[in-house]
């Protein structure tokens, strides 16, 4: 698989299950070590070739390359022995030293951002999962990410609660957010995205922009994928 | 004469592995507990405290025996069990008040006595040791302070049984390595039992498990002669004498104490305070050449005697469990700082061990795991005893307290260890995930993120465990530490009363638990409340 990435783009990767889409996703910051294979992100590049193995170096790229990557998982994963505004401040805080005077206020600011101001005090276990996706956006751009890696955030909520989050990723589209989304959503890949790709079997078999992948898909696989949706 | 009958076999075991340790030494004997060389000091150690060899003025003499039931020789008083007496505690205040030095007693167990002299922790013991060929090569003895013979106890319905020839085909019980041990095993068609603790036998007795019993004069007179059901018959059987025991290199001692008894047998000091315990005889007078006659009131004799007699009954029993209550809270208090102490020592080495083992690298794994696994395989006693005599063998000396605590500790860090990676297992993938995505190094997601985690989960077990640790802390009343168990021992073994005291000493403990048991439950039912919470979403 080979993609690049435009500043700004948003680009969907839709495919069947266990096509390999999340794992692709997931070693884009390292959270799954590639067997082979390069990234570069800015001056950041990591080139894992199948011989050698994962080395204190190679550690410290991926660090380097994560502090420009949030991620936010399909079960949220908030921290929920914290309220949901310590959530956004724990790893500014603890990564970059950020002071409180600097990083509550950026917390604020996130939580209004993504519809949550009234709820900083809350602990996530009590909010919907619309809140709790939302309030994990929050917390990946309070460490002001250049890339949004999105896997599958949609897919454990409501359609009502999912279009909140989907906004939310609209918006942050229209200031220039460079986002890839692992997603079953067709409506959101065919409405939002900048590019498409369709993956299956481990490979990119088709990308493109969305009206032309959707309406009218080059590859037979793509077709027989899209056709099972409808 | 008293401790339990596992703690000798483990003293035995102990004294066996320290035989592997420490190099062969000087010192062999039937001690229990010893083997040639176990519980020797090292020649450094000898040399860097020369000033215990000689005695001075503002050194206090350090001596040990076992007041625990020792009745007449070491005991707690009956009326005020915080203070001590006995003839031997009498002679010892005198020998002290001679050379000048203050006299500090150190309470031991039986078994303990001359290992503990060995180590260190005191500079003599006296506690009707017998000068018999094989103690006589265990220590340095002082010339003999009492001559006795053995008397036969029987129940009132069995006066007949009133001499050794008597006493075939019959169950007889004594004190294990006794001249009565070994005058009954050269009779033939006698059952010996042996016993520890000489209340065990009057009661056994008392029972009917035995038909007589064999003993040393004091101990009959003591026990048999301040109850209605038991009577001395016949004649002394057999001879004894006793010496005070020092440590083989302290002969300046030795000499010191031998100069001092040598007077008070002269003066007649030995006869006042013998006389005073009822227990100057015909053959006392030929030992010490002191045949005057000086009319001494056995006044401690019939005050033991008083005491004993006015504690039965409903009021004397009520009036004497008031008088534990202090006792039993001062106890209860040392239970639970040595329980409290040691659980902050397995809390913290706990953490260590279970994130060594769940997030370390290959080797601190592996020893980790090694650490858990040999602490939990062995028992708590092997190691409270093994810290305490056989650290000293490899140098590092500890007092009661320290020991106790730091077995414990290092006990229940190995329980705490196994319940902590349990507890951060239960901590979802995804949280970890989480942390490294949002650029957390390993050790700020562990320490930020999984680990608070896993604490919510593991604080009832924690708490259920300080509960178990509050009960094991029974076990260091081994190495001389008077917590609540020990001093049910004390208590009990003093007035023969094991189910009044052991209904006091078992509230006691339920009452310290309690706190701990309430908060377990209170957390437990807030755990399930938020567990069920999150489990909507």
């Amino acid at each position: 698989m080979s993609l690049r990435v435009k500043r700004g783009e948003l680009i969907s990767i839709i495919g069947p299950s266990g096509c390999g889409k999340s794992t692709f996703l997931r070693c884009l910051n390292f959270l799954e070590i590639p067997d082979s294979g390069s990234i570069r992100m800015g001056d950041v590049e990591i080139d894992k070739k199948s011989e050698q193995g994962w080395n204190r170096a190679q550690e410290r790229r991926a660090h380097r390359l994560r502090a420009q990557v949030g991620m936010v998982f399909q079960s949220f994963n908030l921290f929920p022995h914290r309220t949901v505004l310590d959530n956004v401040i724990m790893a500014p805080r603890a990564v970059k030293k950020t002071p409180p005077s600097q990083s509550e206020p950026l917390a604020r600011s996130l939580l209004a951002k993504v519809g949550l101001e009234g709820l900083a005090a809350r602990f996530p276990a009590t909010l919907s999962g619309g809140q709790q996706q939302r309030a994990a956006i929050a917390r990946a751009l309070a460490m002001k990410p250049a890339v949004m890696l999105y896997d599958e955030p949609t897919s454990a909520l409501d359609p009502e609660l999912a279009e909140e989050v989907l906004q939310v990723m609209r918006r942050l589209d229209e200031e220039g957010m460079t986002q890839i989304v692992v997603t079953h959503d067709m409506r959101f890949a065919r409405a939002a995205s900048d590019r498409v790709l369709y993956v299956e079997g481990g490979r990119i078999v088709e990308s493109g922009a969305p009206e032309a992948l959707f309406a009218s898909p080059a590859d037979q696989r793509t077709r027989r994928f899209l056709r099972t949706l409808l | 004469m008293r401790a339990f009958f596992p703690l000798r076999l483990l003293a035995v075991l102990l004294g066996a592995i320290s035989c592997l340790i420490v190099p062969a030494g000087s010192w062999a004997s039937s001690w229990p507990g010893s083997c040639p060389g176990s519980w020797v000091i090292s020649p450094a150690r000898a040399e860097s405290r020369p000033a215990s060899v000689s005695p001075s003025p503002e050194k206090a003499l350090r001596w040990a025996s076992d007041g625990e039931a020792n009745v007449p020789y070491v005991f707690h008083d009956p009326e005020d069990t915080t203070r001590l007496e006995g003839f031997e505690y009498d002679m010892v205040q005198e020998i002290a008040r001679r050379l000048g030095r203050p006299s500090r007693f150190v309470q031991n167990d039986w078994d303990g006595l001359i290992p503990g002299l060995q180590r260190g922790m005191y500079d003599m013991v006296v506690d009707g040791i017998e000068m018999t060929p094989d103690h006589l090569q265990a220590a340095l003895f002082s010339r003999p302070y009492y001559v006795t013979g053995d008397r036969i106890v029987v129940r009132r319905d069995r006066q007949d049984l009133n001499t050794l020839a008597a006493l075939r085909g019959h169950v007889v019980g004594t004190i294990k390595e006794t001249l009565a041990e070994r005058l009954l095993q050269r009779e033939t068609h006698v059952t010996v039992r042996s016993y520890e603790e000489e209340t065990y036998a009057f009661s056994d007795l008392r029972n009917g498990r035995l038909d007589a019993l064999l003993l040393d004069e004091p101990i009959a007179l003591y026990y048999a002669g301040v109850t209605d059901d038991l009577v001395i018959v016949g004649d002394p059987v057999g001879q004894t004498r006793y010496g005070i025991a020092f440590r083989q290199d302290n002969t300046a001692l030795h000499d010191a104490v031998d100069r001092v008894l040598g007077a008070m047998m002269q003066d007649g000091t030995m006869q006042d305070i013998l006389g005073r315990w009822n227990l100057w005889t015909p053959a006392m007078a030929r030992m010490t050449g002191d045949h005057t006659e000086r009319h001494v009131a056995p006044v401690q004799w019939l005050r033991y005697q008083d005491a004993m007699r006015s504690q039965t009954g409903w009021t004397g029993r009520l009036r004497r469990y008031v008088g534990f209550l202090p006792i039993i809270a001062k106890a209860a208090g040392l239970t639970l700082v040595v329980s409290a102490l040691a659980m902050v020592i397995a809390v913290a080495l706990g953490l260590v061990l279970a994130l060594g083992r769940h997030y370390g690298p290959r080797l601190v794994r592996d020893l980790s795991g090694l650490y858990i696994e040999i602490v939990r395989g062995t028992p708590l006693l092997i190691q409270i005893l093994f810290i305490f005599y056989g650290l000293p063998g490899l140098g590092i000396r500890l007092s009661p307290f320290f020991a106790g605590v730091l077995a414990l500790g290092l006990n229940y860090a190995a329980y705490e260890a196994e319940n902590y990676r349990a507890g951060l297992s239960s901590v979802p993938r995804g949280q970890m995930e989480a942390a490294i995505a949002l650029n957390m190094t390993h050790a700020q997601a562990v320490r930020l993120v999984i680990v608070p985690q896993a604490f919510r989960t593991v604080l009832p077990v924690m708490t259920n465990d300080f509960i178990a640790l509050l009960k094991d802390s029974s076990l260091v009343s081994v190495i001389t530490l008077t917590e609540l168990t020990k001093t049910y021992i004390r208590l009990s073994s003093t007035y023969y009363d094991y189910i009044g005291t052991g209904l006091l000493i078992g509230a006691a403990y339920l009452l310290l638990g309690l706190p701990f048991v309430r908060f377990a439950r209170h957390v437990e039912r807030r755990l399930g409340q938020s567990l069920m919470r999150s489990g909507h979403h």
